[in-house]
């Protein structure tokens, strides 16, 4: 792992080459094909990381602005119906649009019946820098929801973006560890947001203090720090 | 852009949590986070935060001729800067209404509440006077940004030393720090600001030092300065919901509290800070 910064040029080299967040390729050197290693430079500062055999590359780091990628999976807030769909704050510089027939089972008769100001789990299924991002609540092949929805009840946690990803990691320590303690609903968006629920208030509390201690961006408490910290809640 | 206002489950859970005078930090509903002060290398350069909200005060002092109308009093401004870089709620060149609410309430508590001597001030009647500027610069808002603010300004006074000037005849010489001694400003007294938000629910009591999500989801704030002897300088309520009076008796018996504590707090970092700063001289 080796740190960059934006503008530095990045070795990655493969056949199938694959450039994540963070890497760009430069188009005056793509064409000539043969110095394609460098002609990749990284567009942010962090820690450049790369899969086993060198195929994948990206850039991690930490920040609170999302910005949108397709395919992730964000949870927004209705701000505004606007004629066949629904506009959606989902954190980033324009708000996302969502059409109202992006839900499972929903046609033009059985519309989804949803408020300003209600939560949606929804994938990001266009993002271009030029136009306003595109959300929809299912899976575009199967037509099934596959999870995304509105979010009833629960609260919303906001977090920095590093934080949203490594509880998407299934090896991290926090939500297990929660969750053998209490049952809980928790739905996390990349965009920074988090969506957890709990039968007792003072649960969701739990959660949500938990989150921002552990967050990298304010505090970065470790497994022993959390037990700590649920025992003084008395959970 | 201003941030949509928060989504219905958020403003259910905060209203259920608070029914049951449960806050979402953890605190008791009349808890104040406790504020962290930080100083600079120089005098009269404070960082002030209250959990995520990082307010930064600094003093400097220039001479000037006083106006023909004021030829003993020194003069203070206060320059609050409050960007977007504080939260996307600010924007540049067009102030909100609560912008414009903190930057008046700053006003009132630090420079109209008469917290530093004008008099003592002024080095030549009518020719010289000491012009203080303080600078407030809003780093993040996490909210109650003006509590954070009050306090980083008032702090960064108290810390604050002029240079020591001698008069001879109608001869001013200012005496560089290396030479003399800086001197304290002289305060007649140090008021702290605490705000209190209140819930459309009338069984919900009120919460001091309200976060982001509390401030924007409660029907209105009231904003209390006084000092630690129990003098009220400025109360300040914009609509919102109506209170009585032993209400707000209440919440001024919990304020003179808390001032006092902030006293006690603000007085000892600002003792340890001089203690570490003497050493460094020698």
């Amino acid at each position: 792992m080796s740190i960059v910064l934006p503008g530095q040029h990045v070795p990655a080299q493969h056949v199938n080459l694959k450039l994540g967040p963070g890497l760009v390729q430069t188009v005056g050197n793509a064409t000539s094909g043969a110095s394609t290693s460098a002609s990749i430079i990284a567009t942010r500062a962090g820690s450049l990381n790369h899969s086993a055999n060198g195929s994948k590359w990206w850039v991690e780091n930490n920040s609170r602005r999302y910005v949108p990628a397709p395919q992730e999976s964000v949870i927004g807030v209705i701000i505004q119906k606007a004629g066949e769909g629904f506009r959606v704050d989902i954190g980033s510089a324009q708000p996302a649009s969502l059409n109202e027939l992006a839900f499972e089972g929903a046609t033009k008769r059985n519309k989804p019946n949803l408020k300003i100001g209600n939560l949606v789990y929804a994938r990001i299924s266009l993002a271009h820098k030029d136009m306003e991002p595109e959300l929809e609540c299912f899976d575009a092949q199967t037509r099934k929801s596959e999870g995304f929805g509105e979010l009833k009840g629960g609260f919303m946690v906001r977090c920095s973006l590093g934080m949203c990803r490594q509880l998407l990691d299934p090896k991290h320590f926090l939500l297990p560890l929660l969750g053998a303690r209490f049952p809980l609903d928790a739905a996390v968006g990349v965009n920074g947001r988090v969506w957890v629920s709990a039968k007792d208030v003072r649960e969701v509390i739990a959660i949500s203090r938990c989150i921002e201690s552990v967050d990298p961006d304010g505090g970065g408490m470790d497994e022993a720090g959390v037990t700590n910290l649920l025992r003084t809640l008395g959970l | 852009m201003r941030p949509p206002s928060p989504s219905i489950p958020e403003k259910e859970f905060l209203f259920t949590a608070l029914k049951q005078s449960l806050r979402l930090d953890g605190r008791l509903p009349l808890e104040l986070r406790v504020p962290t002060l930080t100083f600079g290398p120089e005098l009269g350069w404070v960082e002030c935060a209250l959990g995520k909200t990082r307010v930064i005060a600094h003093v400097d002092a220039k001479m000037v001729k006083p106006p023909p109308e004021r030829p003993f009093e020194g003069m203070i401004t206060i320059h609050s800067e409050i960007s977007p870089m504080a939260s996307s709620e600010y924007e540049i060149g067009r102030p909100s209404e609560e912008e414009i609410t903190i930057t008046r309430m700053l006003d009132k508590v630090l420079k109209r509440s008469d917290a530093v001597d004008k008099e003592s001030l002024c080095v030549l009647a009518g020719q010289r006077v000491w012009h203080l500027r303080l600078t407030l610069h809003c780093l993040s808002d996490a909210g109650n940004m003006l509590d954070c603010a009050c306090l980083a300004g008032i702090v960064a006074l108290k810390h604050f030393r002029r240079p020591d000037v001698e008069v001879i005849g109608d001869e001013v010489t200012v005496h560089p720090p290396s030479e003399r001694a800086p001197v304290p400003l002289s305060m007649h007294h140090t008021p702290f600001c605490l705000t209190f938000a209140f819930f459309p629910d009338p069984e919900t009591s009120p919460v001091l030092d309200p976060s982001q999500l509390e401030q924007r989801l409660s029907t209105g704030l009231m904003s209390v300065a006084l000092n630690a002897q129990r003098e009220l300088c400025v109360v300040q309520k914009l609509g919102g919901v109506p209170l009585s009076m032993d209400e707000v008796l209440r919440i001024i018996n919990v304020a003179v509290i808390q001032a006092k504590e902030l006293d006690q707090l603000v007085d000892a970092r600002l003792k340890e800070d001089w203690l570490g700063r003497n050493v460094e001289l020698i």
